[in-house]
Formats: structure tokens, C-alpha cells, sequence
């Protein structure tokens, strides 16, 4: 059982790309496709990104030691997000026009957060097998500390870029600062997790 | 989010372009044969695509050689807030509102200030179908047949004195059917403006339906303005009110975002949106993006409106 839910996961993850492809070649992508393509491969790696930085304190919250199996998977996934949505906006924003995307990287914020947020996931991304872990031993932790930074940048990405509604932005913003607190604020997740273990002696 | 809903209308029972256009060609070729007549009319029956019929005549200077996105797509990709501020929503939402019975306030500076009742202003006006392109802030475009007449007959109408320099237009604010307006993401009411001669320029059109028939109410039922030459936003939806001013009015959108939304917004692919480049569009329905011309490819019309202005300045 347990060995099967890790693909299981594998292909939830990879479901929401699947949607997008299969809709795309139907045609029930709306008026605009390629808008939705960018959204869309935009949001999933946002949503994976927080979900990444979420397993450490459900670990710590629940006690279980299952989050930290899937914690990695998930990272990667949103990296795997992340290229798809950088792709779409090489190739279907731009066709590949370097100098309008260099004029851009420059000149828009919310182009420039959202380039460096992926340059820096990038040494996460090539430095996630056990192999390098092992290798960079403490010095990995330090590195993936970048993580939390690369989220900033996402949720910055998305909120200059919406036009008038923060609404969705502000979510995620919030969600974030949550994740962060936790981490940073171990004191904070220590009280959480004495009030679910009440809550669980309650129930058995 | 990933999965859109259907649309309301399947493309599949859209009628085809090419059929609409054969119609035409069937009509021009029939009726055509008074050859001196730039005005053709057009019988209101074979539109079809559910909507209430519309009689109207077509002028010729405005048959765009371009291909007409399809009514589908006009249809259910809209920007109007006042229905939710993704896309998608206004097709769904918009059903909701009430549009009969409508009228519309005229006052400020003009000498004969008043209400017009909808069913007058289409009396009084007889209607012309315009195939204008539609160029959003946002980098997309859309080629649509309006069915309308020009702003100026209204403004003529209104008798304006020499103080009205200035034309400001208020969208209808009903937050119990404009669901999006419980939300504060834009000033409600939804104000627009025009400079008086932009206003009584010929291409100024207020739009009463497209494809032959009654405003789909997404679409800014049942009377709203366009503005060829300028991005989308201007061409303000579902009025209820026109006011002659001395002031230059200030828009919703700039009042939102004044460094982004300026007063004139004319099309110009040389005056960069602050956040993206205005130099190239995607036509809705194609893959490649195309260059966006200046005044939206208008400037033979308009741009003696704007002689000796900055453009860049006045944005």
C-alpha cells in the first residue's frame, strides 16, 4: 500500500499538466489558450512551492514521518512547473524574441522577481539527490534556506502582475506568511502541535 | 480553474464565418445591383445566433477586410468587472442584469439636459453595422461587427453649449445584479471620458448589438460606447449617464492606477504599458502575435486629433 502511494502522488502532480494538455487539444480552454497555459503552469508551481514548504511543519504537527517523504517530490514538481510556465513565455509570449525578454527581465518587476525566483531554484533543483546532499552535507541545509526566498519572490511575481483584483494574490501571500511564521517562529508551531496532540487524545 | 465550464454556446453551433460572410455576399450581390448605393440593407432575420434582431444598414467604408472573430469568442471572453474580474465571468454573470426597461441620463453643459428612454434613442437613430478591430491594454485583439450609430447624433441632439469640452460617461451601478460591484477592485461607478472632439469624432460609435443582433448583455447591453483607436477600457459598458463637462473626467482606471491608465490610452505601440510592451497583439483565434499599429491602425481618422501632443506625456 505504501509502496504505491508514492506514484500515486506522482501522478496527481503531473494530473493538472495532463488537464491542461487535454483541454488544450479540445479546445475548452476558453477564447485565449495560451493566456490559460501561462496562468495556469504559473499557479501549479506556486501551489506546489507552498505545499513543498508545508511538509516540515505538518511533520512537526502531526508526527508523522510521512510529509518528509513526499517533501522532495514536490519540490521538483514545482520546479517542473516552473519550466513549463517559463516556457510558455519564452515561446508563446515572445517566440523566442531574446531581445524583448532581456527589455523585459530589465525593465518589469514582476518579470525580474519571477526571473531570479527561477534562477535560484535552479542549484535546488540539480542539488536534490542524496548523492549531493550527502556531499554538501550542512552546507545543503544552508543552500535550501533559499527556498523561502524563491517563495517571496513567486508571490511577488503574481501580485504585480494582476491588474486591479489581489484577491487570488493575497491568498497565497497569506498562506506564505503563515508557512513562515511556523518556521521561523518554532515557538509558534510548538503551541500548535500541543494543541493537536490534545485534540487527537481527545478523539481517541 | 483548469477545467472551463463549456461555453453557453457550443462552438459547434455557431454559424460558421464562412456562412455569414456568403450571406453578405448573397445580399451585396442580390441587392448590390443598385451599384451607386454605399448603403445596403440588410434583412435582420438570418442572423440566428439567439438573440433579439436587429434592423440596420451597412456601410461599406467599414467592411473590414479582416477576419470577424467568431460571436463565440466576442461573447464569452470579456472584461467587464462588473461581473467578476476573471474573463470567463461575465458571460455567466451579465445574464442577470435587467436592461428594459434602460434610460439615459444627459446633463452638464448642453441645452437640452433630459432623459432618453432607450426605445426613443433606437427611434430616433437608425443603425449601422461596423466592423471595427478591438485592441485590450492587455495584449489581445478581437475584429467585431458592431451594429450601432455615431455618438454624435446623441451629442447633436443634446445641443452642447461652448463650456462642454469634456464628455464623462457612468456606467449603471446595481451591485444586486452587478455582482462584482460588492467588491471595492475598481471605483464603482465605472467612469470614462472622451475630449468633445474625440466624442463627435465620425469613428465614435455607441453600440447597440453586434452580429446582427441585440447586445449580449456581457457585451454591455444595452447600449455602450467604442472607441476604435483607444485600448478596450475606454470603450465604457451598459451607460446610464452622459455628462458635458469644462473638466477632464477621470476614469475609473486611472483612478485605480494613475501611472498605468491615463486619460487619451490611445492605441500606441511606441508608449509602453508600464509593465509590458504595447508593441505586438494577439488577435483572439490565432497562434502568432501580430504588430500592433498605431491609433489600432486608425490613425488616418484620428490623429489630427492629437497634433503637437506628446503622446508618451499624455498616455
Amino acid at each position: 500500500m505504501t509502496k504505491l502511494l508514492k506514484p500515486f502522488i506522482f501522478i496527481l502532480c503531473l494530473l493538472p499538466l495532463i488537464l491542461l494538455f487535454i483541454n488544450f487539444y479540445l479546445d475548452e480552454l476558453g477564447a485565449n489558450p495560451f493566456e490559460v497555459l501561462t496562468r495556469s503552469t504559473g499557479e501549479w508551481t506556486l501551489r506546489f512551492l507552498l505545499l513543498t514548504l508545508a511538509m516540515t511543519p505538518l511533520r512537526q504537527l502531526t508526527g508523522a514521518p510521512w510529509p518528509m517523504r513526499f517533501r522532495r517530490m514536490l519540490g521538483l514538481f514545482s520546479f517542473f512547473y516552473v519550466c513549463v510556465h517559463l516556457m510558455t513565455y519564452i515561446y508563446l509570449d515572445h517566440f523566442f524574441d531574446w531581445d524583448e525578454i532581456i527589455t523585459d527581465i530589465i525593465k518589469r518587476p514582476y518579470i525580474t522577481f519571477g526571473m531570479l525566483g527561477f534562477v535560484l531554484l535552479l542549484p535546488l533543483a540539480f542539488t536534490s539527490t542524496k548523492k549531493m546532499m550527502k556531499r554538501l552535507g550542512k552546507r545543503w541545509k544552508s543552500l535550501h534556506k533559499l527556498v523561502y526566498v524563491i517563495a517571496i519572490l513567486g508571490v511577488l511575481h503574481f501580485m504585480l502582475l494582476v491588474k486591479a483584483d489581489l484577491r487570488e494574490p493575497i491568498i497565497y501571500a497569506f498562506i506564505l506568511l503563515t508557512l513562515l511564521l511556523v518556521r521561523f517562529k518554532p515557538a509558534l508551531l510548538h503551541k500548535l502541535s500541543v494543541v493537536a496532540r490534545n485534540f487527537r487524545a481527545n478523539c481517541n | 480553474m483548469l477545467i472551463k465550464k463549456p461555453q453557453d454556446i457550443p462552438s459547434s453551433e455557431i454559424t460558421d464565418h464562412a456562412i455569414y460572410l456568403d450571406r453578405r455576399k448573397f445580399m451585396t450581390s442580390s441587392v448590390g445591383l443598385t451599384a451607386a448605393a454605399t448603403l445596403l440593407p440588410i434583412q435582420s432575420s438570418v442572423a440566428g445566433y439567439g438573440g433579439k434582431a436587429l434592423n440596420f444598414t451597412k456601410d461599406k467604408q467599414f467592411d473590414g477586410k479582416e477576419e470577424l472573430t467568431s460571436f463565440g469568442k466576442i461573447t464569452n471572453y470579456n472584461n467587464f468587472y462588473e461581473f467578476g474580474t476573471d474573463k470567463y465571468s461575465p458571460a455567466k454573470n451579465a445574464q442577470a442584469l435587467t436592461t428594459d426597461p434602460w434610460s439615459v441620463q444627459i446633463d452638464g453643459e448642453v441645452e437640452k439636459p433630459g432623459t432618453l428612454h432607450l426605445e426613443d434613442i433606437l427611434k430616433q437613430n437608425s443603425l449601422e453595422e461596423r466592423i471595427y478591430r478591438l485592441r485590450c491594454v492587455e495584449r489581445w485583439s478581437m475584429v467585431i461587427p458592431w451594429i450601432g450609430f455615431p455618438l454624435a447624433n446623441l451629442i447633436k441632439q443634446a445641443k452642447p453649449t461652448s463650456k462642454a469640452k469634456f464628455i464623462q460617461f457612468e456606467t449603471l451601478k446595481r451591485p444586486s445584479e452587478m455582482t462584482g460591484q460588492k467588491r471595492n477592485v475598481l471605483p464603482w461607478p465605472y467612469i470614462e471620458g472622451l475630449r468633445i472632439d474625440e466624442a463627435m469624432n465620425p469613428l465614435t460609435l455607441i453600440a447597440v448589438g453586434l452580429y446582427g443582433e441585440v447586445l449580449p448583455k456581457q457585451n454591455g447591453a444595452p447600449l455602450r460606447l467604442v472607441v476604435p483607436w483607444k485600448y478596450g477600457f475606454k470603450s465604457i459598458k451598459s451607460i446610464v449617464k452622459i455628462t458635458f463637462t469644462d473638466k477632464e473626467p477621470v476614469s475609473s482606471w486611472t483612478k485605480a492606477a494613475p501611472n498605468e491608465y491615463g486619460f487619451y490610452s490611445n492605441v500606441n505601440p511606441e508608449v509602453d504599458h508600464p509593465r509590458w510592451s504595447q508593441s505586438k497583439e494577439r488577435r483572439i483565434g490565432s497562434f502568432l502575435k501580430q504588430k500592433t499599429l498605431l491609433f489600432n491602425g486608425y490613425a488616418e481618422q484620428v490623429a489630427s486629433l492629437y497634433t503637437g501632443m506628446d503622446l508618451k506625456k499624455h498616455f
